[in-house]
């Protein structure tokens, strides 16, 4: 799958004979020991290691959860609380599990920035980075749906709210926003068959993710890893070996942030989530304030910025899929906005635009908020549709190092090591 | 020249954004029509907290004696009464308690298909007086007492500062780990019953409450003048003094507790992960730092 040839060689008989028939050791050997990786890769690129990571979590704690839980709108609130409560360490793998959906969305959306800022979407990255959009989508319906699971007041009325939004659909074909909602539901209202099918497709989703990111890796280990600099691998010099040297990096990033996860798990279960999500499921109780997780608020503000309610839904819904098209609207010549003067400080303004919206759809949905999210709203969407044509044509960008090694080494670097001795750590 | 001049408009829009944010907070903090509720040290809340089993007990009290007249606590059994990390009564006493327990258990059917209700077992939940909502709101005038096994986290303070200091709460309560809201919340309604203010019309059957949404409660002031008293008349007796104040700060404590009797081993446990993590990450490191060693 890599386009480097590849030096596998089995040392074994049993190996020689497994690798006439199914090289799946020369897979692993090409695509996780020699793969070539860029030698300037920064603490920025671990993230991949650690959303893999994340999904393994999510997997198996989900997996242990779906034994013990009961997906009925009678009994799903009941059996999340004896799953706390009696379960041999259910206090811990439930936690995990909601924690966990949460450290997913922080890592994945570093991941994201980081591929925004160096231009990780640029050719031939472009399939790459497309494929990541899709996983996103994916992962925010699985956790859409997996929040609706506890079956409390936040989580029924995430559903009513996010399902009614099908029928703003109304306005273009009368009838079709409603036959859509009410599919949906199963019923006229939402209800425990609502619930039931949730589980169900919250069951499926990481497994299309899962198979979604087998698809990235794969496109990722045919293009190569940019890297900060932005430069493409020229010499032997300019790369090392992912094993042990990548490898070693990715390992020290996930404990880090391991680290991080485990101080919400054991201190800090429910400071991520609603509190309203601890009284039962009630369609008679409106909550005052109805609030999606924090990682979906940046889009929850867009939503709301929007004065019409169909406008409302194509904006949240384009603010995602905008990302799809980004590759051929940045308009610059090189990938990594570190050369970028003009553009990084858009960059930085963008990241402060995220957070504030995030902030604002938090917030009831009053003035003077609105005004602010509106604000906000035309800068996100500007930034990709505005900026990013027009900063790339006009932008100067910095000198470039000379190569990946001169990047790490400085200009008339490149006498260092290279990737034969590299190759071997052991013998030099 | 192009170049200055976008440099300049991305300055300006930095500018402009950040000056619209600053013009904010007295517009930001109008918003918050709820009551401003006061942080509260707890002996479970932050990263070292852990309950204390005196104060649990003393809590359990102001329930049965106060509480308990209204209010379940469906989703605890007596069993756990006497389980590690909470009010650790005897498991003899917890029998006796759960025999006595005023509210019976529906059981049956029996071998002549009839339901019948029998005293509590260690191993029921510790019901309310009521066997169910309809019944609830028929003897309390319309209003709902509500199961109390999760109140504490099912209820929140809410955080309305101005932006910045809104972020440095919130990073603050996560460097510490302080996530007790829900007891704040409690001891500030059960604190919180005062005369309303001029003009504040209270509505028939309700009362005046300083930390509840829209200050009408139909709940009255039961723990006005510190009824439970912990002494019981002993002389020489040495723990605190029984006080509204006391008997409120008891009473949430234990039903922090109900609603999460794990935090003592959640605690104690996470304690030796984020060593473990800790001191892998940084061999990790060391390890890492060797391996590149001759890149750097």
């Amino acid at each position: 799958m890599s386009s480097h040839e590849s030096n596998y060689q089995p040392t074994t008989r049993f190996g020689k004979w497994l690798d006439e028939r199914l090289p799946v050791n020369r897979l692993v050997y090409d695509q996780l020991v020699a793969f070539p990786t860029p030698r300037n890769l920064n603490y920025l690129w671990t993230f991949g290691g650690i959303l893999a990571l994340c999904l393994v979590v999510q997997l198996i704690t989900g997996i242990v959860l779906a034994m013990h839980y009961q997906p009925s709108g009678e009994e799903a609130f009941n059996s999340l609380d004896h799953i706390r409560r009696n379960v041999n360490y259910g206090w811990l793998i439930q936690p995990m599990h909601a924690v966990g959906a949460s450290m997913f969305f922080l890592a994945a959306y570093i991941h994201l920035f980081r591929g925004l800022y160096y231009g990780s979407y640029k050719a031939p990255r472009e399939i790459l980075w497309i494929l990541g959009v899709f996983i996103i989508l994916a992962m925010m319906a699985t956790a859409f749906m997996g929040y609706s699971l506890p079956w409390g007041q936040m989580s029924f009325w995430a559903v009513t709210v996010i399902t009614n939004l099908f029928s703003s659909l109304d306005s273009i074909i009368p009838g079709m926003g409603t036959a859509i909602v009410e599919w949906l539901w199963g019923g006229y209202s939402v209800s425990g068959t609502t619930l039931n099918r949730f589980f169900s497709l919250h069951y499926l989703l990481p497994f299309v993710i899962a198979g979604l990111v087998i698809l990235h890796i794969w496109a990722l280990h045919v293009v190569g890893q940019n890297n900060p600099a932005g430069l493409d691998i020229k010499s032997d010099s300019d790369w090392v070996p992912m094993y042990p040297y990548a490898v070693s990096k990715d390992v020290v990033g996930m404990f880090a942030f391991l680290l991080i996860f485990a101080w919400f798990m054991f201190f800090l279960p429910d400071y991520l989530g609603h509190a309203d999500n601890f009284v039962e499921a009630d369609p008679l109780v409106t909550p005052p304030h109805i609030v999606p997780e924090w990682y979906f608020l940046p889009f929850y503000a867009i939503l709301r910025a929007i004065p019409s309610k169909l406008g409302g839904v194509i904006a949240m819904f384009s603010s995602i899929l905008v990302l799809v098209f980004i590759p051929w609207l940045d308009t610059a010549r090189v990938r990594s906005a570190k050369y970028r003067p003009i553009f990084k400080w858009f960059f930085w303004l963008f990241v402060i635009t995220c957070i504030a919206l995030g902030y604002l759809g938090a917030l009831p949905a009053e003035e003077p908020y609105v005004t602010y999210a509106r604000l906000f709203t035309a800068y996100y969407f500007a930034f990709f549709l505005i900026i990013m044509p027009i900063v790339g044509i006009i932008e100067t960008p910095k000198k470039l190092p000379g190569s990946i090694t001169e990047d790490v080494l400085g200009p008339g670097g490149g006498k260092g090591a290279s990737a034969g001795a590299a190759a071997a750590p052991e013998k030099r | 020249m192009t170049k200055t001049l976008a440099k300049s408009l991305g300055l300006v829009a930095v500018v402009a954004i950040a000056g619209s944010l600053t013009l904010a907070p007295a517009s930001f903090a109008a918003g918050g029509e709820q009551p401003h509720i006061e942080h509260q040290r707890w002996p479970f809340s932050g990263i070292f907290g852990q309950y204390d089993s005196a104060q649990l007990q003393r809590g359990f009290r102001v329930y049965k004696e106060v509480c308990s007249a209204c209010h379940g606590l469906k989703r605890v059994a007596f069993r756990s009464l006497s389980e590690p990390g909470g009010p650790q009564f005897s498991e003899d006493s917890v029998k006796a308690l759960a025999a006595e327990w005023p509210n019976q258990i529906t059981d049956g059917p029996n071998d002549e298909g009839e339901m019948f209700d029998r005293a509590p077992r260690p191993s029921d939940p510790i019901l309310g007086p009521y066997k169910n909502d309809k019944a609830a709101r028929a003897a309390q005038n319309g209003a709902l007492p509500p199961d109390l096994s999760l109140i504490t986290r099912a209820r929140n303070t809410h955080n309305d500062a101005w932006f910045p200091v809104h972020f440095y709460l919130m990073a603050k309560d996560v460097f510490t780990g302080y996530q007790e809201g829900g007891a704040n919340y409690l001891y500030a309604l059960l604190t919180g019953y005062h005369e309303p203010p001029e003009g504040f019309t209270v509505n028939e059957g309700m009362n005046y409450n300083a930390a509840f949404p829209g200050h009408q409660i139909a709940m009255p002031n039961v723990l006005d003048g510190g009824p439970v008293d912990y002494s019981d008349g002993q002389e020489g007796y040495n723990g605190p003094a029984s006080s509204l104040e006391q008997n409120a700060k008891d009473v949430s404590a234990f039903l922090s507790w109900a609603a999460d009797p794990t935090l003592n081993t959640r605690k104690q446990i996470g304690w030796q992960v984020m060593l473990y993590l800790l001191i892998t990450t940084i061999l990790l490191y060391a390890g890492k730092r060797r391996i590149w060693a001759k890149f750097h």
